[in-house]
């Protein structure tokens, strides 16, 4: 079947995908965006947690026709979705606050051969032409920074999907005290970090966005 | 995109700056935070070929059982499949394994654990591959089954490896056991004559899982050459290039390793899982050749946390001294030996704890069973071990009457105290400080969830937003642990690491290139190696190149070692190029100024050569010029021994490592539901090269030991040693509402032996959490609890 999905505000098609693919899949394997992991695809890590019309679920129990017609935000497409919001609330993110670290260190990156990458589009593809490409430095969501500050990642993998899930917490709830974070993030598995730099990134950002505005 | 990716080009992979920040001793942000926060990071499963193929694995269902036949057929017919193996199929050698080559890459004739890989199928769609496999007709005849020490050494028991021919093998009392390691010291009779008290229990400790959350899986690419290029996630890539060149039938310049993103480790990817199986998919097909596991079948592709079955007798004068410890140390190692021999040999050495007892008799073995195969994690034999001797400390305090904490400061061990191996304890070992410490640090409020007058918050109570309580027969308690764990590998292996170093100067600055095969599985040591390389080279702009083979080993990613092992190699080979700096800069400034003379005088700082009276005489543009220092160098620790194996002695390890932990728990004695409280700790680091990291190892070891007390456990059915629970619907680990606070007091003793007196962090707070939080639960309930992981109808009685 054919499937058409907004992700992270671009239309988005892919062709033959099965009755059983997941969101997740399709996302993953077949619209170039691995942000979101597979960490169990059951349901239990939230590791691929992603936005369906702005609600947080897991990717790996939505089966991609759910999906049909629908607005998808992936970790990809957060930096944008908090900019977006915070032009539509009275202050935007403080320049140089949020964002500024990130011309400070160097990167580095595990390693792909020329023609091995992750996240090629395989079948899916942008309905559009894409207007900015990975690796261009645009500021990121609070949320994402504080992560990086706070020390709350560490392999990473749980990242993505806890970010969503954190931002979205943020959005509802701009001022969470320690047991909302806990419960917003309790579907979000974590192995390495014990999660007390994830609550210390939370509530940074939530300080650093307060304070914003 | 992918341009920008090449690994043959390394420096376009990183955005490097001038800054002159992060030396050793700051909390530098990690390097690979930026990629990893907005899911550009590629760990293993996101790797992508144009025209590549998934592979999918059969597994046994049966965990003892002989193969008739396989038949392919079926699956071969089915649409888009392009290849399916059996052992039938294998080029070359059949068998891999870290110590001993015991693990068939296929089963061939018999399987000997519940999911042993059986097949391996290659198609165009993961979904195919997993079809064609079920199509797959395997004819089995199940065998007797081998589960725990009385039916591994019965008259007449099934061997697990029969006719096997390891260097352990000889001295094995029975060949279902792999390994066999006694530790004897003074005369445990005679001190048990003068005891006043003596402890005798038995104690278990369940199957932990790593959990590692990025599931196994790489992509194998065949070369042109015939051979194989591997992009995987894995700890220690020489030593899988080493086990998968003869299975695959190539010398092993042709398989070349380069490390793609790793989502956590935990040593669950010492061994090999998919390697083989992917790499023999690409040759057979010429195509790529992808293979992620789900979780079902990540429970089946790694060994686990040996299970152990404990006997411990402590004897103690009135006046609180230890007189004598005897224990014994059953670890299933399950069907294939995998690190099994250094896991006994750890728990053997390390089994008295962090104190001082003259009169020892400790033996430890591993079995072979028809359990899944375990080996790795972190903690390696010391955890299983440190539940044990922490439940006697507080029993045998408990019998004398004395505060726990004091007993064990009283007898605990101190820098110039000899190890039960006859091992001189030479560096700082602080371990009456951090029970002080810890001791020390303010208690959590009592009954939080019910302070200010409010409504009672259930998400602070055990059973959280179950609404299982409102606090009606909840009882806290209180628990203190201390462990010991050695750094680096140990008994005489030859443990080294690799660096290689480019120093250059482009576009008028000095960058610093390091490359080494040392695998990042999370712990931060891309960040730490930048922060060596800055602080020893005083450049601001450091590059890390992608890991892989073309650079000499950095051996594993493991036993607390890759910061003094990697990290020193990284020191060591900076010296190196400043030398050669010093060289370069004498040969054509030397008349210049008479320090260049002097090269013990200068260092480098901010791309200068400076004296050590801060004259600036030199800097590296002008020194270099266009020409690049381009140095490799190994570094190793000192040199240690095997343990004797009939009395256990012998300089066996290289350093150990020290964390206390005090756990505060409260207990829902009707529903037995616990709720930890707060875990606090504290940890000798030597010296911490990066504050930030240090805390969160310490915090998230310390999680992982919760998980050990109080839920995680693959439980394998009695009859049949079927893993029973192979998801995260049934294997529970932490959650954000199952840790606590964890406060962490970091101490920094110097170790003159190791590179910047550091000490390693990463498994220690994973070995006294447990005990901590379990004799927390004691005090809560006066329960004797001698299992882990505690459950609810341990609490109950039910
Ligand atoms: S991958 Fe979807 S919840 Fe784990
Ligand atoms: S799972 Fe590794 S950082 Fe969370």
């Amino acid at each position: 079947m054919r499937v058409n999905i907004t992700v992270n505000g671009r239309p988005y098609e892919a062709d033959d995908v099965w009755e059983g693919e997941s969101l997740l899949y399709v996302l993953r394997e077949r619209m170039g965006l691995p942000g979101s992991k597979n960490a169990c695809e059951q349901g239990e890590c939230g590791s691929c947690t992603v936005r369906l019309d702005g609600v947080p679920v897991c990717a790996c129990l939505v089966a991609a026709g759910q999906a049909e017609g629908r607005e998808v935000v992936t970790v990809e497409g957060l930096a944008d979705h908090a900019r977006q919001r915070s032009t539509h609330t009275a202050g935007a993110v403080r320049p140089g606050g949020p964002g500024a670290g990130r011309t400070g260190e160097p990167e580095v990156r595990p390693a792909e051969p020329e023609a091995i990458h992750s996240g090629e589009p395989g079948t899916g593809h942008p309905v559009e032409p894409e207007p900015s490409r990975p690796g261009q430095v645009a500021p990121l969501a609070p949320v994402q920074q504080a992560f990086i500050d706070a020390g709350a990642v560490q392999c990473g993998f749980c990242t993505p999907g806890l970010l969503v899930a954190a931002d979205e917490l943020l959005e509802r709830t701009p001022d969470p005290s320690d047991a909302d974070i806990r419960e917003a993030l309790s579907g979000n598995l974590c192995r390495c970090t014990g999660y007390e730099k994830i609550l210390d990134a939370v509530r940074l950002a939530a300080a650093r966005t307060g304070k914003a505005v | 995109m992918a341009a920008d990716r090449t690994a043959s080009a390394p420096a376009a992979l990183t955005q490097a700056t001038g800054a002159t920040r992060g030396t050793i001793g700051e909390s530098t942000l990690r390097p690979d935070g930026t990629l990893k926060v907005t899911g550009e990071f590629a760990y293993s499963s996101d790797l992508w070929h144009e025209d590549m193929l998934w592979g999918f694995t059969l597994r046994s269902p049966h965990a003892h059982a002989a193969i008739r036949s396989i038949d392919t057929a079926a699956a071969l017919a089915l649409p888009g499949v392009y290849a399916v193996m059996t052992h039938d199929d294998l080029p070359a050698e059949t068998h891999y394994g870290l110590e001993i080559r015991d693990q068939p890459v296929l089963a061939k004739d018999r399987v000997r654990y519940h999911g042993e890989p059986v097949a391996i199928v290659a198609a165009d769609h993961p979904e195919t591959a997993r079809r064609a496999a079920a199509r797959i007709a395997v004819e089995y005849e199940e065998l007797p089954l081998v589960v725990d020490e009385a039916t591994a050494t019965a008259p007449g028991a099934p061997l697990l490896h029969p006719g096997r021919r390891d260097h352990h093998a000889a001295h094995a009392p029975h060949p279902n056991i792999v390994h066999r390691q006694p530790v004897l010291r003074g005369d445990v009779a005679a001190a048990r004559a003068r005891a006043d008290v003596v402890v005798r229990r038995d104690y278990e400790v369940g199957m932990q899982d790593q959990a590692f959350l990025g599931p196994e899986s790489g992509l194998a690419v065949p070369a042109e050459d015939g051979g194989v290029d591997l992009y995987i996630a894995t700890q220690w890539l020489h030593v899988d290039r080493d086990q998968l060149a003869p299975v695959l039938g190539l010398p092993a310049d042709k398989v070349r390793l380069t490390l793609s993103g790793v989502g956590g480790a935990f040593g669950a990817r010492e061994d090999l899982s998919m390697q083989a199986h992917a790499c023999l998919l690409a040759l057979r097909t010429g195509k790529p050749v992808k293979i992620v596991y789900n979780r079902y079948e990540s429970f089946f592709g790694h060994v686990h946390r040996h299970p152990a079955k404990l006997t411990y007798e402590h004897g103690a004068s009135r006046d609180g001294t230890l007189l004598y410890v005897q224990c014994r140390i059953v670890l299933d190692g399950g069907a294939y030996a995998s690190s099994s021999p250094a896991v006994v040999g750890n728990a053997a050495s390390l089994s008295i704890g962090p104190y001082v007892v003259e009169n020892v008799d400790v033996e430890a073995i591993a079995l072979y069973s028809n359990n899944p195969p375990c080996g790795a994690m972190r903690g390696f034999g010391a955890v299983q071990a440190c539940f044990a001797y922490e439940a006697q400390m507080d029993a045998v305090a408990a019998e004398l009457g004395l505060d726990p904490v004091e007993f064990r400061q009283r007898n605990a061990m101190s820098q110039g105290a000899t190890m039960p191996t006859g091992q001189l304890v030479d560096s700082p070992a602080p371990v009456a400080e951090l029970l002080r410490r810890v001791k020390a640090l303010p208690m959590p409020p009592e009954r939080a969830w019910e302070a200010a007058g409010g409504p009672v918050d259930v998400r602070a109570l055990p059973g959280g937003l179950s609404n299982t309580t409102h606090g009606e027969a909840v009882v806290r308690g209180v628990g203190y642990a201390v462990g010991i764990k050695n750094v680096g590998f140990s008994e005489g292996f030859d443990d080294y690491s690799t660096a290689r170093i480019r120093l250059e100067v482009i576009g008028g600055e000095p960058v610093a290139l390091v490359h080494t095969a040392m695998a990042e599985v999370g712990q931060g040591g891309v960040t730490v190696h930048a922060q060596i390389a800055r602080t020893e080279l005083g450049v601001g702009r450091i590059t890390i190149h992608p890991a892989d083979t073309r650079v000499g080993s950095a051996g594993s990613t493991s036993a607390s070692r890759q910061t003094y092992m990697t990290g020193g190699a990284v020191r060591h080979t900076c010296e190196a190029v400043r030398e050669e700096v010093l060289r370069r800069g004498r040969e054509r400034f030397g008349a210049s100024h008479p320090a260049w003379a002097e090269p013990a005088r200068l260092r480098l700082a901010d791309g200068k050569v400076v004296t050590d009276g801060g004259e600036v005489i030199g800097d590296l543009a002008g020194i270099l010029g266009d020409e690049a220092i381009d140095l490799e160098r190994e570094f190793r620790h000192r040199p240690t021994e095997p343990f004797d194996l009939r009395t256990g002695q012998g300089f066996g390890h290289v350093q150990y490592s020290f964390c206390a932990h005090r756990a505060v728990v409260e207990v829902d004695t009707e529903l037995g539901l616990v709720k930890v409280v707060e875990l606090a700790a504290a940890q000798d680091v030597g010296k911490a090269i990066n504050p930030l990291s240090v805390v969160g190892q310490i915090q998230g070891g310390s999680t992982q030991g919760l998980g050990l007390a109080v839920m995680e456990e693959i439980v394998v059915s009695a009859d049949g040693a079927r893993v029973r629970n192979p998801s995260f619907t049934d294997y529970l680990i932490p959650t954000i509402l199952d840790t606590p606070a964890m406060p962490v007091e970091v101490l920094e003793l110097a170790d003159d032996n190791a590179p910047y007196g550091l000490r390693g962090v990463g498994e220690a707070p994973t070995l006294s959490s447990t005990p901590a939080v379990v004799a927390a639960i004691r005090a809560a309930t006066g329960l004797p609890l001698k299992r882990v992981p505690v459950r609810p109808e341990h609490l109950t009685g039910t």
